[in-house]
């Protein structure tokens, strides 16, 4: 984690994608796009279908070719050089294991490309084994694993060849959702150990806070904000990188008094931040639900914003409970209350009048 | 057991459904089967039908006794003591193996080829490689007379390119005999292939560069191993009728050696020898099954590892 507190330094980019483009037909999957992946760190290229995070790692690995731009890989264009040549490896989404190989077949399938003896590809498949948990299966047919293991399998693959680089598109996508929490943890600890850059597409943005040392969000082809997790969760600059990345309240108005008030519908809540912003101009104030403290009783505490309203739902979801609030001018706020007393206990029932109050700081005006 | 138990459970009409390809193959595979095998162990005579001993059933037991002490093994002991038979199953061994081969290398890019068009193109594809077919198999050879002879189209193109300054003897040669048999049997090649390779996950020869193979490297590794069920049943469907074929080397071959099939022809039609005509059947058949057998033991084997 010790990259997470470096400036965007250029110095330090393994790989850097300069106004790279790319087209299929008509529809543009990647935009001019200009992103710099550190050496070592974990990249999660995180994104909504179709916003063209695949084609990104795609280009990286060659399978396509960039009709725009230059990709630069320890500082060297590697528009040239073909996939079988680039010291890159992918892990595919689907792992793409060869079905006719043995599981120690198919991680020594790579070495054996590489001019090396029998017994050099036999001792590091045997150790990339032991790495993954996979002693004793080497001799088992890929189909005759189960699914974690298949994973695991894909992954030594492309680990084995020892890549300056580790592309991760989508790899527990297809695993059930508790043995993804495990393998989450797993793959943390097998890249500070290994020390390698990985850079891993998702569509799941926990995963990607999770996981990554930093996030680059894309949408329609484009980077819209790089930083590390915290930074794209709690400062997202624009109302699409706020609600896609987690749950937000946006409550649209004007600014007011220099700079210092949101004048919206539901009042006036004051601006803790400063901003260059005219009087009148269109600004949102977004909120995060787990932010917002909820209760029965008006609350006590200084420096706070306050609004009433009525609970119309209540999601239950165990650990914690969503409630959505009707206010006053009839708009909605979710507010997320960890179940730390019973829920049953809380007495926050449907149609209960409520209090809603968060400190001035939770809030984050954004203007695009 | 276990099998066997859920049989019976079954309802009459599931039961006659699961007879239907026993008794199919019982009906038109093995009665016939063994009458040609009845009629091999019998002597030529000039009776009708021109074979002895015939089974008289009106006869009861004693009959049956007498019929089998008749039958003999004389038509095998011809075959194995006149050289023309062997070299007749040698040749046709050698004709079969060599189109089988040809097949598969004209085959194989052919079936590739429509595997990587867009898939809305492939079923136009398919029919093409199967379009000859809707003309009757016999007219597609005379086709082939009419193509090779001396004055025909194939001698007046290569003249007229300057590749030949007289016109060549195509015909009656084993040269027409293996071009009319890999145009003919080509389908049953393709159809194979393609249907493999249709299925094939290209996603593993993304794999297999992104793991430092070129492109040809990860054909041999990849594409060829798993495309090896289609090769071994387009092989299988191409080699096997192509042992017996009779009507093509008929009619484009020569006079040198017979196939197997001419050979049958030959004793069956013209010798009226009908014993050593069923045991020439006979020993095709189990000539044909042992590579058969190998084959599908190779197939069980890679089912049992692969599941």
């Amino acid at each position: 984690m010790a990259q997470k507190g470096k400036s965007t330094d250029v110095a330090d980019g393994l790989v850097r994608f300069e106004a790279v483009s790319k087209r299929f037909e008509r529809h543009v999957a990647v935009d001019r796009l200009t992103l710099d992946i550190r050496a070592g760190e974990f990249f999660a290229l995180l994104g909504p279908s179709g916003c063209g995070k695949t084609t990104l790692l795609r280009l990286l690995a060659g399978f396509e070719t960039p009709d725009e731009g230059r990709i630069l890989l320890g500082g060297e264009d590697i528009a040239a050089v073909p996939p079988h040549l680039r010291p890159v490896n992918m892990m595919f989404q689907n792992y793409a294991l060869f079905p006719h190989l043995t599981v120690a077949g198919n991680i020594a399938f790579g070495l054996r490309q590489e001019s090396l003896n029998k017994t050099a590809i036999a001792a590091r498949v045997g150790d990339m084994l032991a790495q993954l948990k996979l002693d004793g299966l080497g001799r088992r047919r890929v189909n005759q694993l189960s699914g974690g293991q298949r994973q695991r399998v894909a992954l030594a693959r492309s680990l084995v060849k020892r890549p300056r680089v580790l592309l991760l598109d989508e790899p527990l996508a297809a695993l059930d959702k508790k043995l993804r929490a495990e393998t989450q943890f797993e793959l943390m600890a097998l890249q500070r150990k290994l020390g390698t850059t990985f850079v891993i597409v998702t569509h799941d943005q926990e995963e990607a806070m999770l996981l990554a040392d930093r996030i680059g969000v894309m949408n329609e082809g484009r980077l819209v904000q790089v930083g590390a997790p915290a930074e794209v969760y709690e400062r997202p600059n624009s109302r699409w990188i706020a609600s896609f990345v987690g749950d937000v309240n946006l409550i649209e108005g004007r600014v007011a008094e220099g700079g210092r008030v949101l004048d919206s519908r539901s009042g006036l809540f004051r601006i803790d931040r400063a901003n260059g912003l005219a009087a009148g101009s269109r600004a949102c104030l977004a909120l995060r639900p787990e932010k917002i403290r909820i209760a029965l009783q008006a609350p006590m505490e200084p420096d706070i914003a306050i609004v009433t309203g009525q609970v119309a739902e209540i999601g239950y979801r165990g650990d914690s409970s969503m409630y959505k609030v009707r206010l006053a001018d009839g708009s909605l706020l979710k507010a997320a209350a960890s179940n730390m007393a019973p829920a049953v206990e809380a007495g926050i029932a449907v149609g209960a009048k409520v209090w809603l109050w968060w400190p001035h700081a939770a809030g984050i005006l954004l203007t695009d | 057991m276990a099998a066997h138990s859920q049989f019976i459970k079954r309802s009459w009409g599931t039961r006659i459904a699961l007879l239907a390809p026993y008794l199919w193959l019982l009906v038109f595979f093995l009665v016939p089967f063994v009458i040609v095998l009845k009629i091999s162990l019998s002597q030529t005579a000039l009776a009708q039908p021109p074979y002895a001993p015939v089974l008289d059933l009106a006869a009861g037991w004693r009959g049956l006794v007498a019929f089998v002490r008749a039958l003999s093994f004389e038509a095998y002991r011809l075959i194995a003591s006149d050289a023309i038979y062997l070299l007749s199953y040698l040749k046709s061994l050698e004709v079969a193996a060599v189109s089988t081969a040809i097949l598969l290398l004209i085959g194989y890019p052919i079936a590739y080829g429509i595997v990587r068009f867009p898939r809305r193109w492939q079923p136009v594809l398919v029919v093409l490689v199967v379009l000859p077919f809707w003309t009757s198999f016999l007219i597609r050879v005379y086709a082939w007379i009419n193509i090779l002879q001396r004055d025909g189209i194939l001698n007046g193109v290569l003249i007229k390119l300057g590749i030949l300054h007289a016109p060549a003897a195509w015909l009656a040669s084993d040269t027409a005999i293996y071009i009319g048999i890999v145009y003919s049997y080509l389908p049953f090649m393709v159809l194979p292939l393609y249907a493999t390779l249709e299925k094939m996950d290209w996603s593993l020869l993304e794999a297999a560069a992104d793991l430092g193979c070129t492109r040809l490297r990860a054909f041999w590794l990849v594409t060829a191993p798993l495309s090896a069920p289609g090769i071994g049943a387009g092989v299988l469907l191409c080699f096997i009728p192509i042992v017996g074929e009779f009507v093509i080397p008929d009619l484009l071959g020569g006079s040198e050696t017979p196939m197997i099939g001419q050979t049958l022809w030959l004793e069956f039609f013209s010798n009226k020898d009908w014993p050593v005509a069923s045991a020439l059947a006979v020993t095709l058949l189990f000539l044909l099954v042992v590579p058969m057998m190998f084959y599908e033991r190779i197939q069980r084997r890679e089912l049992e590892a692969g599941a």
